[in-house]
């Protein structure tokens, strides 16, 4: 029952996602640990790191597309709830590091002993156990979001609007983490990682390990998103997306559904926000602000909204051209990024896994009608 | 007659948008199994009354009865669609990236929440029924297209098939032959006609030909009240009927 409704989403698209995933899980560890430092095939750790951090990032780029893509729900608030994810996975960090902080101190971060804090807050109890920080992860955000859904959903707020209270959201959220009287390492945020369930987080070995963490949370992630739009819920949602109010008059309540994928998004964006956090090695406010937000949204356009695996190709190539424009040409960064968009928006409206459709429908003996989506709104 | 033999009981229901009267003090009385045609010219408020029956609007005074004794003005419109009433919109509106199947699987009566669908799976006997419902709308060799890919009539009538889907005891029609061939706006009256054996049906439309066809009670609206009622040619006979008609 439960293997059926796991796979009934799966088609040709996601055999070749998965098989490319499960080859990134075997041979990035072989080519990694494997292999002679001086060889060709050899991948740094620093290679290893980055591959890991695309894939987090595609993980945040496909728990957007389960809201926006299939709900229509365009969140520019996203990054938000990938943050919260790495926030509560950086507190686990922290607390490992124990008494080899710069002062020493076994009970308290470093942080707070130089803000001359003498007893570790409420919120940061539970977080030296792995298994608390690790529901956390999904369970904050989770709950961020349903209270924030629960609101916005239930007064009918949609569209531009819904869009920019999540902007203003990410940017409270930002505001309150630069204090330092939240506790959480204020504009620094929090960083100096020591280990991970007792792995050394610089090592090697380490960086493997959780690059293919990552790899099987993608994985896990796709077929779970995957499953969840196959389904007569899916259905449900795509409806709200193109048509909500005869979805209520058919008698769903589609609150509830926006409210189900909303939440559920957000879990997977904490989910990606905790693997990225030990691969970067640092969490800070800064992640919050909207504009980290807005990437995810070009990823997602860039690899084609409504696809899922779109998203993915979506996130690892953006980011890829980041790491390589602005290393070769750093100011000219977001010129590209900005200039990226407006060419998927214009001329890739249904972004590179689109294009085959595309170029389909422009052939003029299929004259057919192809519905868009979210064109139609209300009634 | 008692309210509670009455299937739709609508008494003094009055709608304002910005001072602009759409419905005043409305009283109608459906009752179980009945057919009704509601006509009227632009603006007399047929389809404000729909919208307060399904819950899109809230009456500013009056009472709406469902069975006569569930208060529809204070439900929200899933609610009064899971009580059984079922409407179809003026302008066709089906879920146009979902196949002529999945807009019908998605009407079709069954567990509305969340965690109910996710794991549906269709029975025997749903497949069975939307099977029938294609028939009856001739939809079956358009069953895996598009919907947005159907034509204006075809669409029209997968919205009369997502109605009985939803097989709900009252039925609200807005204008279902608008747009229609005169053979397709006779086999709609057909098909219709049909339904209401089962149902209680009430149909707002301009085509008189059509209302005609149907032959049932005809209620006529003008300014937000009943202005007449009764068979279509008594009402036609009516002056104060001609007199709004005929503008003057």
């Amino acid at each position: 029952m439960l293997t059926r409704f796991f796979l009934m989403g799966l088609d040709k698209k996601a055999g070749v996602l998965l098989t490319v995933l499960a080859v990134l899980a075997v041979a990035v560890p072989v080519m990694a640990l494997g292999t002679a430092p001086d060889s060709p095939w050899h991948l740094s750790t620093h290679t290893v790191a980055l591959l890991g951090k695309y894939l987090c990032f595609a993980l945040l780029a496909l728990s957007l597309d389960l809201v926006w893509g299939f709900v229509g729900i365009l969140s520019l608030g996203h990054a938000a709830f990938f943050t919260l994810g790495g926030y509560a996975m950086g507190m686990y960090l922290m607390r490992q590091i124990g008494s080899r902080g710069v002062y020493g101190n076994a009970d308290l971060p470093d942080f707070m002993v130089f803000l001359n804090w003498t007893e570790l807050p409420w919120y940061w109890h539970g977080f030296d156990q792995f298994w608390f920080a690790a529901i956390m992860v999904m369970l904050v955000p989770g709950l961020l979001a349903f209270a924030f859904g629960w609101f916005a959903f239930r007064s009918r707020v949609t569209g531009v609007y819904l869009s920019i209270i999540t902007q203003a959201m990410t940017f409270a959220l930002m505001l309150a983490f630069f204090r330092n009287d939240m506790g959480l390492g204020g504009n620094n945020g929090l960083t100096d990682f020591k280990e991970i369930l007792g792995f050394d987080v610089q090592a090697a070995s380490t960086r493997v390990g959780l690059f293919v963490a990552t790899v099987v949370a993608l994985a896990a992630g796709y077929i779970l998103a995957s499953a969840v739009v196959a389904s007569k819920l899916g259905k449900v949602l795509i409806a709200v997306r193109d048509a909500e109010s005869r979805v209520r008059f058919l008698g769903y309540e589609t609150d509830r559904y926006k409210l189900f994928a909303w939440t559920l998004s957000a879990c997977m964006a904490g989910v990606a926000g905790a693997l990225y956090v030990p691969q970067v090695g640092i969490i800070n406010p800064s992640e919050f602000s909207p504009a980290s937000s807005i990437e995810a949204v070009i990823w997602v356009a860039v690899g084609g909204r409504g696809t899922l695996a779109g998203p993915v190709l979506g996130a690892v190539l953006v980011n890829f051209g980041k790491s390589y424009f602005t290393a070769a040409l750093p100011e000219l960064w977001l010129f590209a990024l900005g200039g990226l968009f407006v060419l998927v928006t214009l001329f890739l409206p249904r972004g590179i896994l689109g294009l085959a459709a595309q170029l389909r429908d422009r052939l003029p003996a299929r004259a057919t009608v192809t519905a868009k989506p979210a064109d139609q709104k209300g009634v | 007659m008692s309210t509670e033999d009455t299937l739709l009981y609508l008494d003094g229901v009055s709608v304002s948008f910005d001072g602009f009267r759409a419905l005043n003090s409305l009283s109608l009385v459906i009752e179980p199994g009945e057919m009704r045609a509601i006509i009227g010219p632009n603006g007399a408020g047929k389809t404000t009354m729909m919208d307060v029956i399904t819950g899109k609007t809230r009456p500013d005074t009056g009472t709406i009865l469902f069975e006569g004794r569930t208060d529809l003005t204070s439900l929200r419109e899933p609610a009064i669609a899971n009580l059984g009433i079922g409407r179809k919109f003026q302008r066709p509106t089906v879920f146009e990236m979902h196949t002529v199947w999945d807009n019908l699987e998605l009407s079709l009566k069954a567990p509305r929440r969340p965690l109910k669908t996710l794991t549906y799976s269709a029975t025997r006997e749903d497949r069975a029924r939307i099977e029938e419902i294609l028939d009856i709308t001739r939809l079956s060799p358009r069953r895996d297209r598009p919907a947005g890919s159907l034509s204006h009539g075809e669409k029209q009538w997968l919205e009369i098939g997502m109605l009985l889907a939803q097989d709900p005891k009252l039925l609200l029609v807005d204008e279902p032959v608008a747009g229609m061939t005169d053979a397709e706006t006779e086999q709609t009256a057909h098909l219709l006609k049909d339904i209401a054996g089962k149902h209680s049906v009430i149909v707002v439309e301009h085509d008189m030909v059509f209302v005609r066809e149907l032959g049932v009670k005809v209620t006529v609206l003008h300014e937000g009240s009943v202005l007449a009622e009764g068979s279509l040619d008594t009402v036609s006979a009516n002056k104060q009927v001609i007199d709004v008609y005929l503008g003057r």
